[in-house]
């Protein structure tokens, strides 16, 4: 996993797409940025699987001990998996984020809306304006 | 102040096992001189003053007639410097020109003059189970002496300081008053000991709320009577008057009024304020303050609730965001250090 190579949503969440024989397949999880300013996570619910999900909308939700969050998915399509470990070990998030702690994976349905979606230079690029 | 220097959790963790550092310049200090300051504050406290030993300091609300909360505040009488006698009153930061001008108005014709401190001054909170031996050993005051809610004054290096064993997170600690020009230095003295380390507001709010102890503009509002409060302690009715009193009195026997209670709830998801609160499918209460506790994991909250629904172990359900999590009233307080 090389975070260089993903696609990254404003709303801080990152897309590994993969070509497989089902056509193209998401992997999404949020920026190692996202978890350093979110800080003390302590709940994460998932979506279910099967659920549709659209670019720019809520799929889930992150809180931590100040505040809950939203998670925005960064991809039109279908939950094929979710990573059912992450909710009961969200340190994974800090030490992993752009591998073990990946959310869920989405088959893609509409390819057209990976275009709004940053390279890792233009979001680093946000990131240092937010940060 | 912060929200938080690193990590709440780190910070609250900190405060419980160690010893952490709160910059709290930002509360209102009043000082109070003149020759009926003492029974000027007995009438503006639901709680009796007068008569405290130079020393004391009493934690109290300060109501308007109808009995809604305009604040709730430390009153000290801990004398000045060359033993004279002399009350200083510690408010909420939001409440203190709301209060400065309820006060004054108060005053009418009495021999009450009031000093604002709270910019010439800074205030710093040292707290944790090894707060009082760092303040003995750094600024060289015996505070093992100092009996808890008591206070003192005392000299750091030729600064004049005042050290209160008080605070707000439910640990054992100080509170210092220095002339704002000396305060960092006294920072960054105490910041030099091992195991010291600084915390901001997000910890401060979650260790009050393990705590139980009521933020202003949360559990404690104009809307709210001292008699929902559960804080019956703070509240002296015999043989004295105070503003509010008859209104108090009046809710202590309204058996319908909601009243403030803590609960525990399931999962990990935290109730927020506002959240509602129902039994079997009937809304009972309103949420105050919620957050996930870090030292007993679990989601805690204060709330307000229907008197019917009080009792300890009584379950309910909290609407978090649209869904309804299984709850149940604990005592209070959540947390009480050993």
């Amino acid at each position: 996993m090389n975070p260089e190579q993903f696609l990254y949503a404003e709303s801080h969440e990152w897309a590994s797409i993969e070509d497989t024989d089902d056509g193209k397949v998401a992997t999404v999880g949020i920026s190692a940025f996202a978890v350093e300013q979110l800080t003390d996570l302590v709940f994460m619910e998932l979506p279910e699987i099967g659920a549709v999900v659209e670019s720019g909308k809520e799929f889930g939700e992150v809180e931590s001990v100040k505040a809950v969050s939203s998670l925005y998915s960064p991809v039109d399509g279908e939950v094929m998996a979710v990573n059912t470990e992450l909710p009961d070990s969200l340190e994974i998030l800090n030490e992993d984020p752009y591998g073990g702690g990946w959310i869920m994976k989405v088959k893609i349905t509409n390819e057209e809306t990976l275009a709004k979606l940053l390279d890792f230079a233009s979001y680093q690029k946000q990131c240092g304006q937010e940060g | 102040m912060p929200i938080q220097y690193k990590s709440i959790i780190d910070e609250h963790q900190a405060t419980r096992n160690s010893a952490t550092l709160f910059d709290v310049s930002h509360m209102g200090r009043f000082v109070f001189s003149g020759s009926d300051v003492e029974s000027f504050i007995d009438r503006m406290t639901t709680r009796k003053v007068a008569g405290m030993a130079h020393g004391g300091i009493r934690y109290s609300l300060v109501c308007n007639s109808d009995g809604g909360i305009l604040d709730d505040i430390l009153v000290y009488r801990l004398g000045t410097v060359d033993g004279g006698d002399q009350f200083t009153m510690v408010v909420n930061a939001s409440n203190r020109s709301k209060l400065w001008d309820w006060l004054h108005s108060n005053v009418a014709s009495l021999d009450v003059t009031i000093h604002d401190a709270t910019t010439e001054t800074a205030m710093i909170a040292i707290q944790g189970p090894t707060a009082i031996s760092v303040v003995n050993q750094h600024l060289n005051i015996d505070v093992n002496s100092l009996k808890y809610f008591t206070g003192c004054h005392a000299e750091f290096d030729s600064v004049p300081l005042t050290v209160s064993r008080t605070g707000y997170t439910g640990e054992d600690g100080c509170e210092i008053v220095v002339t704002a020009d000396a305060a960092e230095k006294i920072w960054t003295d105490l910041m030099t000991h091992d195991g010291v380390s600084a915390a901001g507001l997000g910890a401060r709010d979650t260790l009050r709320l393990e705590a139980a102890m009521p933020l202003y503009g949360h559990e404690l509002s104009e809307s709210i009577n001292p008699a929902q409060t559960n804080l019956r302690f703070a509240i002296s009715l015999k043989e004295r008057d105070f503003v509010g009193k008859n209104s108090i009195v009046a809710a202590m026997s309204d058996d319908a009024a909601a009243v403030r209670v803590g609960l525990s709830l399931d999962g990990r998801r935290a109730a927020r304020e506002e959240s509602e609160v129902y039994h079997n499918d009937e809304k009972i209460g309103i949420i105050t303050s919620g957050t996930f506790s870090p030292t007993l994991q679990t989601p805690i909250a204060m709330g307000y609730v229907h008197p019917s629904a009080t009792k300890i172990g009584t379950e309910l359900f909290i609407d978090v965001r649209g869904r309804k999590i299984p709850a149940k009233i604990v005592q209070l307080p959540f947390y009480k250090r050993k």
